[in-house]
């Protein structure tokens, strides 16, 4: 395997997509390794594919950031046909005009870094569609 | 039917840079002074609950042993930015549970030149990815997925309710601190007492979009502490300090329920909602019945998405409510007279209390310039990420 995803949510096929832990209880979505489910209480979880394309239903410009994260980013939330995502905004530059709410964007890939092993980690952002 | 709950005497520091003095210094000065104010010693009180995030454990303990080391139970008490509020809630549950008629809540925290918080420096990356933590992460998500930084999660937050009901954009938020830091200029206990003109916020330093500079909390150092009575300790006490207490007609501390999204991007409004409505209720008033408000503008951002959460406005017409000028201290109903967190400060712990003195001065009618004349009934919210929202509604006493 010469690349791995940045999280256990992110499968990098030849269609990247997000994957969510779905409550087959009442159908509440998660991104992290599940106790329970924090709605209804279930202990069984199926996972769901999670739409590419969304809606960002909000964002910040981040200009000033702890030591080592890169700036200025766009962080936001993409709506994806009814799961909330988080997300940083890429492959547009990050000002109030070209990132506007209520925009639709879609789910891309974006390099992380390769390690000693040559391993490539490779993580996800929205880009305007 | 549970005693009302009283306060008796309350105090804060002048929130601020105290380079010589420490937590227990802080926490001494606030509790000292709410003894003080309430005419009773530590000797009367039945029970402690102390606040402070940075200090280290068992703060309460440390602040007897320079106060009084009286042996009544001490709660340490932690909820982020509502600390302070849970340490009030905590006292006033126990006069209500009848087990004491007497206790003391203080909250303090040493911030100045703590920087952001939150958003840890990235770690030296190198050698083998490997999973780490519940997301299964092979470097650090800061940055990358989002961000953690408080001025950045809390501009989501005032930006979605754009999102969802329209007319927002940075000048309005910039607005919005313009007010604060306008107000401050009033409160001699404020770290920070400047006017900004909005060129001036619009134009300073840049932290996420749409907060800028003047728009956040400030980091600073801040006490604040209460002393609270049954009504039935009340009545045996001299007519001054019957004259002088206020009466907290709502208590109330809530954490989020589940909402979609709400671990993607904190959920403050419906835990606040829930806060609110069950105060008005304990309280039997209603929004318009209130003559000010203390509520927790961490950011510019959150100050406007609590107008509507507290109910002091139409459901989503924060921004028309703010523009019609209602929020100014000559408004229909002032909201953060005290500067707010943008100006006067923002010593996490202390928060809580000092919202809740700032609400109970002018209910005294001893705010001097800055009082809101004639003010019978406020409320004092404050949120803590995580989350936390404690919402208290404070009362004049009878003439």
């Amino acid at each position: 395997m010469s690349r791995m995803p940045l999280v256990d949510y992110l499968v990098l096929d030849d269609e990247p997509h997000l994957v969510a832990a779905e409550c087959t209880a009442c159908g509440a979505r998660y991104f992290d390794r599940r106790s329970a489910c924090a709605h209804c209480g279930g202990v069984e979880f199926g996972s769901a594919d999670v739409p590419t394309e969304g809606v960002l239903t909000t964002f910040t410009i981040v200009q000033f950031a702890a030591a080592g994260v890169e700036v200025p980013f766009v962080a936001g939330v993409v709506d994806c046909g009814g799961t909330s995502v988080r997300g940083n905004v890429v492959n547009t530059p990050p000002d109030p005009e070209h990132v506007t709410l209520g925009m639709r964007v879609r789910l891309t890939t974006v390099p992380v870094g390769t390690d000693s092993a040559g391993i490539e980690a490779v993580g996800y952002g929205f880009e305007p569609v | 039917m549970a005693e009302n709950v009283w306060i008796l005497g309350i105090d804060m520091t002048r929130f601020g840079r105290h380079k010589d003095k420490d937590t227990l210094d802080l926490g001494s000065e606030a509790a000292l002074g709410a003894l003080r104010d309430a005419g009773v010693g530590i000797g009367d009180i039945g029970v402690l609950a102390a606040g402070n995030l940075i200090g280290g454990n068992g703060f309460g303990q440390l602040l007897q042993k320079q106060i009084g080391q009286t042996g009544i139970p001490v709660y340490n008490v932690a909820n982020a930015c509502a600390t302070g509020a849970t340490a009030l809630r905590v006292v006033v549950m126990a006069i209500k549970s009848g087990e004491v008629d007497t206790g003391l809540a203080v909250g303090v925290e040493k911030l100045s030149g703590a920087g952001l918080l939150t958003g840890n420096a990235r770690k030296e990356e190198g050698g083998h990815w490997v999973r780490d933590g519940r997301y299964g992460a092979v470097a650090p998500l800061d940055g990358r997925v989002g961000t953690e930084i408080m001025p950045g999660v809390f501009a989501q937050i005032g930006m979605e309710y754009g999102y969802k009901y329209g007319g927002v954009d940075f000048e309005l938020f910039a607005r919005i601190s313009e007010k604060n830091h306008a107000h401050s200029t009033l409160n001699p206990k404020a770290a920070y007492q400047k006017r900004f003109t909005l060129d001036e916020i619009m134009n300073d330093v840049m932290i996420a979009y749409p907060n800028t500079r003047p728009m956040c909390s400030a980091n600073c150092d801040g006490a604040a502490a209460a002393v609270l009575v049954s009504e039935t300790k009340l009545r045996t006490l001299s007519l001054e300090q019957q004259r002088r207490a206020v009466k907290i007609s709502a208590s109330v501390l809530t954490s989020d329920p589940w909402t979609e999204g709400c671990q993607v991007l904190p959920d403050i409004n419906t835990l606040t909602r829930r806060a609110a409505t069950t105060a008005y209720e304990q309280a039997g008033i209603g929004p318009a019945d209130l003559d000010l408000v203390e509520l927790h503008d961490c950011f510019a951002t959150a100050e406007l998405v609590h107008y509507d959460n507290l109910g002091l406005c139409e459901p989503g017409g924060a921004a028309d409510f703010f523009r019609s000028g209602a929020t100014w201290r000559d408004g229909s109903t002032p909201v953060n007279v005290s500067g707010g967190l943008q100006s006067k400060g923002h010593p996490v712990s202390a928060t809580g209390i000092a919202n809740v003195w700032e609400v109970a001065t002018h209910l005294r009618g001893e705010a001097g310039p800055r009082q809101i004349e004639g003010a019978r009934v406020g409320l004092a919210h404050v949120i803590g990420l995580g989350s936390a929202c404690g919402v208290h509604v404070l009362e004049r006493a009878a003439a």
